[in-house]
């Protein structure tokens, strides 16, 4: 789009937020009463709710069974009003296909299955809205919903998209910023150990480049963290007051 | 049908030598299998040998309407296809999860990075555009199947030629290659991907994995660069988790390579072009070496033996010579002989039987050295083994057994053996 700049000189964005500034987020854990765990995240216009059940038996073919882990079953759907166009396959695309392989990959570091071999743990995440960062709005989502489930985890996932603009790094990118064409980069970060479980980028970049780049996302990812730990200790606050303890 | 399982102990022996910095091939961590690249007769079609691994590419094109969003720009079109002959494990119409992921990432690589000159393939703005069509086969598979799929898409791209067209106003004149010589697509530059994997939660990392290697790998890292050192896709995959120092590890060595394959490319089309203008033979048919169809030839594989005499003479020093080995006769009661140091028999027989059973039993360690004399002297005495309750039995006429054993043929069917013994008087 022609004219349409993405950092102004003052080094404002077309959203009015700083380069290294996230987007406005709010959270909710257990918001439905008979999924085991579940959580909405609503990240700037971005909004994501993601649904975990489990461990449980695995259902469909015995073969899929493991002897020493739990299998992971994800899936990622957009609702067919989450984007400016209405969307005809909600699901079973390539890209969601795609999204759904990258969540499985992402929650199968961080989860420790091997405390529930032969059984299952479903993760369903759905996007209400889509402006920008979708997978890093999934990932946060799903992660408030497997602690809202009990799951163990080995830390939060935190997921966060950065692009490049002007040598800048900018982070937290919409869909505006998105659909520009320039660099693209996804970490879902697992923040006290700096572990990256998936890295992806699109688009070209400079080599040199790409160490501020991942610096920038993962201050972010970080930024990110304090407010999902905020979220679950206010969850939980909340549900031990109501049981009276 | 599904794949054989791959055995607990290939997969220990296979992460072991990784961790002794040892691949199956012989290369070493960073090295790449032999890229053979070849092309066919219509221009944009390419095969692609990545050691075993061959993928072909076509590329075809067509006039098609634009997408709305878009007028002023062609169509890519993707398709990359694991055909049944590449593996047993690939089966027929379902989807699997690899085909989706090489696809997307193949999509997302030459698509986002704008290898290609979109606003060159428009002809009628809004009416008619170009779509080009990649489609790659899969013919066999030998590991890193993302490297050489890359490879041969971005070559056959290259090579490729489109028909010219000419507006006059409102007419469009499509000219056939025998009108007009066709002309190449405008590449920008070209993103190959390098494929790294990881073992032992990111502690031992390939370049360039085969398929075994694939099967006990942890996670992959793949790194679509050009050779500007632009990266243009990066995709981590697999459970493991990755530092940001690897990262960016890999991307030095990714630039590396990506440096050496893309001269290759150039080479091979530069190669190609000069046979065509000559006039001299192209195609496929002409680029396999010449082999006997019913013979399976291996390459040659190039081995070190600069230092192998020094290296044999080092063994043999390390080494200490073979004992000799004169075992003093281990008997199980007193009056019976033994070949070979059996184990206790466990048939549960009688002890007396013994010496039988002992020359049954196939005797691999002293025989080894044929002719092996085995004399007791006199002080001596035969280890007696017994555990008999019976009082010591005594002999009447004392023998000094002198045992001479001699192994006749070592056929594996009976070992026989004589045994003689020649009482001393």
């Amino acid at each position: 789009m022609a004219g349409l700049e993405l950092l102004s000189d003052q080094g404002y964005r077309v959203d009015g937020r700083k380069p290294t500034e996230l987007r406005k987020i709010q959270a909710r854990m257990g918001v439905f009463a008979q999924a085991d765990g579940s959580a909405y995240i609503e990240q700037g216009n971005t909004k994501a709710l993601a649904v975990v059940y489990g461990p449980h038996e695995v259902r469909g073919s015995r073969s899929k069974c493991l002897h020493d882990r739990a299998v992971l079953n994800c899936q990622y759907s957009m609702a067919t009003f989450s984007t400016a166009e209405r969307k005809r396959r909600p699901h079973g695309d390539r890209k969601s296909s795609e999204m759904t392989l990258h969540l499985k990959q992402t929650f199968e570091a961080a989860i420790l299955t091997q405390l529930y071999p032969r059984s299952q743990i479903d993760i369903y995440v759905q996007i209400l809205q889509a402006d920008g960062g979708n997978y890093s709005a999934c990932v946060n989502a799903a992660t408030l919903a497997v602690v809202d489930a009990g799951i163990p985890l080995r830390d939060y996932v935190c997921a966060c998209s950065a692009g490049f603009v002007e040598d800048t790094p900018l982070v937290d990118l919409s869909h505006v910023e998105e659909s520009s064409g320039g660099t693209q980069l996804s970490l879902a970060l697992l923040p006290k150990a700096e572990h990256l479980a998936l890295v992806e980028m699109d688009a070209r970049l400079h080599q040199d480049h790409l160490e501020g780049l991942m610096d920038a996302a993962t201050r972010a990812c970080k930024d990110l963290h304090a407010v999902l730990d905020r979220v679950v200790r206010e969850h939980l606050q909340e549900v031990s007051t109501q049981l009276g303890e | 049908m599904r794949e054989t399982p791959l055995s607990n102990c290939e997969r220990q022996f296979l992460v072991q030598a990784i961790a002794e910095k040892k691949r199956l091939d012989g290369r070493q961590t960073y090295d790449y299998r032999n890229i053979k690249i070849t092309f066919g007769t219509d221009y944009g079609c390419c095969i692609v040998d990545l050691g075993k691994t061959r993928v072909l590419a076509q590329i075809s094109c067509e006039l098609v309407a634009p997408k709305m969003n878009r007028p002023t720009e062609g169509i890519l079109f993707f398709n990359l296809e694991l055909s049944q002959m590449a593996s047993p494990a690939f089966e027929p119409g379902r989807q699997s999860e690899l085909v989706v992921k090489l696809n997307r990432l193949l999509e997302r690589c030459l698509r986002n990075s704008k290898c290609i000159d979109t606003e060159s393939l428009c002809v009628v703005s809004g009416e008619k555009v170009w779509q080009i069509r990649v489609d790659l086969h899969l013919l066999n598979h030998d590991g890193n199947i993302m490297d050489a799929a890359s490879i041969a898409a971005i070559t056959a791209l290259c090579h490729f030629r489109r028909p010219d067209v000419s507006i006059q106003g409102e007419d469009v004149t499509v000219y056939t290659p025998e009108e007009r010589d066709p002309i190449p697509l405008s590449i920008h530059h070209m993103p190959i991907f390098v494929s790294f994997s990881f073992f032992q939660q990111g502690t031992f990392l390939l370049v360039d994995p085969s398929e075994r290697e694939e099967r006990v790998m942890d996670g992959l890292l793949v790194i679509a660069m050009n050779k500007h050192r632009e990266i243009c896709t990066i995709q981590s995959s697999g459970g493991i988790m990755l530092l940001k120092d690897q990262v960016l590890r890999c991307s030095k060595i990714a630039s590396v390579k990506v440096t050496e394959i893309s001269e290759l490319i150039q080479k091979a089309l530069e190669n190609d072009k000069k046979v065509r203008k000559e006039g001299g033979k192209f195609g496929f048919a002409e680029s396999m070496p010449n082999q006997r169809i019913t013979a399976y030839k291996m390459e040659v594989a190039p081995v070190d033996t600069g230092d192998i005499g020094k290296k044999a003479e080092d063994l043999i020093s390390n080494t200490e010579p073979p004992s000799e080995f004169i075992p003093s006769p281990v008997v199980c009661a007193p009056g019976t002989g033994q070949i070979g140091e059996g184990l206790q028999n466990s048939w549960g027989l009688d002890e007396k039987e013994d010496g039988e059973e002992a020359e049954d039993q196939t005797i691999e360690e002293e025989l080894q050295t044929m002719d092996v004399k085995v004399k007791s002297v006199n002080k001596e005495d035969p280890i007696v083994l017994s555990d008999s309750e019976e009082e010591d039995v005594v002999i009447l006429e004392p023998k000094i057994m002198k045992k001479e054993v001699k192994v006749q043929a070592r056929s594996t069917a009976a070992s026989k053996k004589k045994k003689k013994k020649k009482p001393a008087h």
